[in-house]
């Protein structure tokens, strides 16, 4: 570091916010986001390192040094464009990928200081050119006349497009929602993730040449089979985990019971947070529990707290060390209100006469010894059951593999739980030129890792049908 | 419908491949069927996504008894239409609360080996309901293989009961309050013989005698208090 430190600010430039009092009553973004001067401030922390930990760190490997220098430079558009060499959608991963566990986590500079805000780098950059006349849009590359299919439109789908159109192939994307973006449209809330922002990154997908048919549900509209028949060469599956988990307890079909899909899918998708409005209603609740620790359960909880509620519990049945979710996430949740039981399991939801909740009976936990997952197992402490009134209870427990797909393609093999089997380097399944990669296979995981995996299954379908000739 | 419309499931009665249609029938009963019924011909729906579920279950049972309730009398009619073509005898039942609400009388005899109507006030056909007649088939000595419901999900909780007892299946198709329609969300969560199934990938189609209709008549009333909401915006 040669004296450079010495100049170097420990603490990162920090992002403005929406204060917590404004902010739940509103489903606006809550970082607002760097001007130029702060995100130059930002870029000039990086110590541009020779062999940059952070590149490694990237699923997607971009190239970050670079990037973080051009946005130093002032070449706000020329550092979104090195940005998606490697990644077609900046300006939803600068927002929700988990930096602190990947690119931040590995920082040269975190080492001694805070690690360069790299996310909110990449934000910005992403903003600015979408702010500024849009993107840039690559020269067409030579066609090779041949089809592709991609199944989901999704974090995967989207990227497996995106690469496999940039190298000439004629890509179909098979939605089977009526708007494309998948999780990130229906699940992820627009206070963290502007549909602006999706939709725009998607039209840049689009621009690449790639075709989206939405309302097409492969396994029932077509079957995969049919796809080859209908002329595609290859196809790419990257329809997430999307079935949701229940717990299993009494009282869970109650009405007032929702799975985090259908709360979150209700508000975002269908942005029933506007009805009447919006034709989809919601039940908006006065005194709320959501069941979970992980992001998707901060997300339903301060939904939550932004459509009205008083009260809203999260009950998580390890202690807070052991929560998924990110710490940015937690904090956010715990300034808007967001109440935590932790060491908390909920045992059965009690309804009145209607079939509508009114209470949840929960027991207290405490921590043995470490589990599989290397987390210290939870236990019932006996005698300690208690009862929370609340009038909603939303699941976000995880989801699973949706069987519609897998069920209806003879010949896809399939783990116990449902999920695809494939070739881990090259998201290869046992059915030939059928690829797939993201939550359908993983089970659920992050945005950037259903990424990287579609970035290798494109590279090899590319293979494959180079190959074939 | 539009960009601030929601999603609801309907229940095809015919299609046409060659043509490229396919034909509904629905009632008013929301602000979607209403926004629906304004339309003329050459209008168009914003989104449209299907077919969804898994296909009725169709073979060649012997003697079949189909049944359809009020507007469900349109989706049973296809049912009707492949049970006749897959061989099996067909008789139908169909009602309806008076008769200038009884739909596709004429397209159910079509495939049907004998067709009983009913109608709640007696204006047409047998006095009483769907079950009234199923029961006096039964009672009568018929015997059947197989009976198919389409109804009001209280019409197939008592279609189900009068045919318990007989040990005949029982097959119901229900109507769930659905979302996505894709296994995504669980709101068309039913309990059938005591397990949690989605009625839009399991089903719709499930075994009447192990359907907890009361949970799903439960179920079926969530959100009445927003219809009511969303009629009164409207006027």
């Amino acid at each position: 570091m040669r004296g450079v430190s010495s100049r170097i600010s420990p603490k990162r430039v920090p992002m403005a916010e929406q204060p917590p009092g404004e902010r739940i009553r509103n489903f606006m973004e809550v970082p607002l986001g760097y001007t130029p001067e702060q995100a130059i401030e930002e870029a000039r922390r990086c110590l541009q390192c020779r062999d940059p930990p952070c590149v490694k760190g990237c699923p997607v490997e971009i190239d970050i040094p670079a990037f973080i220098r051009l946005i130093a430079e002032g070449k706000f558009k020329e550092a979104a464009l090195k940005i998606k060499e490697k990644n077609a959608l900046p300006a939803i991963c600068g927002r929700v990928c988990p930096q602190e566990t990947q690119c931040e986590a590995v920082c040269t500079l975190g080492k001694r200081f805070e690690p360069v805000a790299i996310g909110r780098l990449e934000r910005f950059a992403a903003d600015w050119e979408r702010e500024h006349g849009g993107p840039t849009i690559p020269n067409p590359p030579v066609k090779r006349g041949k089809k592709v299919a991609v199944i989901g439109s999704g974090p995967a789908g989207l990227t497996a497009a995106a690469d496999l159109a940039k190298m000439g192939y004629d890509v179909t994307i098979f939605e089977a929602l009526h708007k494309p973006g998948g999780v990130l449209v229906y699940g992820i809330p627009e206070f963290r993730l502007p549909k602006a922002i999706v939709e725009a990154e998607v039209e840049y997908v689009k621009s690449l040449g790639v075709e989206i048919r939405t309302d097409s549900v492969i396994g029932r509209l077509y079957s995969i089979q049919e796809l080859f028949e209908m002329g595609y060469s290859a196809v790419f599956i990257g329809i997430g985990a999307g079935s949701p988990m229940f717990m299993g307890i009494p009282g869970e079909n109650l009405n007032g019971v929702y799975s985090a899909n259908e709360y979150l899918t209700r508000s975002n998708l269908m942005k029933a947070y506007l009805f009447p409005k919006y034709h989809t209603p919601i039940k908006t609740g006065k005194r709320v529990a959501v069941i979970g620790g992980g992001n998707v359960a901060m997300d339903a909880a301060r939904t939550a707290r932004r459509l009205g509620a008083e009260e809203v519990y999260l009950i998580y049945r390890r202690s807070e060390a052991e929560m998924p979710a990110r710490i940015e996430e937690r904090e956010r949740a715990k300034e808007e209100g967001i109440i935590f039981h932790l060491l908390t399991l909920p045992v059965r939801i009690i309804g009145d006469e209607k079939g509508r909740v009114k209470a949840i009976e929960c027991i207290r936990m405490e921590l043995g010894e470490p589990d599989e997952s290397g987390r210290r197992r939870p236990i019932p402490i006996k005698g300690s059951e208690f009862t929370i009134e609340v009038d909603t209870v939303i699941v976000a427990i995880g989801t699973t593999a949706n069987p519609l797909l897998p069920r209806s393609t003879p010949g896809l093999k399939l783990t116990e739980d449902g999920y695809i089997v494939v070739d881990e380097e090259t998201g290869k399944t046992s059915l030939e030129g059928v690829y797939a990669g993201g939550d359908i296979v993983t089970g659920s995981a992050t945005v950037i890792s259903a990424m990287g995996a579609a970035r290798r299954a494109a590279r090899a379908i590319h293979e494959y049908l180079s190959g074939k000739g | 419908m539009v960009e601030e419309g929601e999603r609801i499931p309907l229940t095809l009665y015919d299609w046409d491949p060659k043509g490229g249609t396919i034909s509904m029938v629905f009632q008013e009963v929301g602000k979607t069927t209403r926004l629906l019924a304004k339309m003329a011909a050459g209008d168009r729906i914003l989104n449209l996504v299907g077919p969804l579920g898994l296909p009725s279950h169709v073979d060649r049972f012997g003697r079949v008894v189909c049944i359809g309730g009020g507007v469900g009398i349109a989706a049973i009619f296809p049912i009707a239409r492949a049970m006749k073509l897959a061989g099996n005898e067909v008789i139908s039942i169909i009602g309806a609360r008076t008769a200038d609400l009884l739909i596709l009388e004429g397209e159910m005899r079509s495939v049907s080996d004998r067709l009983i109507v009913t109608t709640d006030d007696g204006s047409k056909g047998r006095k009483g309901f769907v079950t009234d007649a199923l029961r006096d088939l039964l009672e009568g000595g018929l015997r059947a293989d197989r009976v198919v419901a389409v109804g009001p999900a209280v019409m197939m909780k008592f279609v189900s009961e009068t045919t318990r007892p007989y040990g005949i299946k029982t097959i119901v198709s229900l109507n769930s309050i659905m979302l996505d329609a894709t296994g995504m969300c669980g709101v068309c969560r039913v309990s059938v013989g005591g397990r949690t199934k989605f009625t839009c990938v399991d089903g719709p189609e499930f075994d009447g005698h192990e359907v907890d209709f009361d949970l799903l008549l439960d179920r079926l009333n969530q959100y009445v208090e927003e219809e009511r909401r969303i009629a009164a915006a409207d006027c």
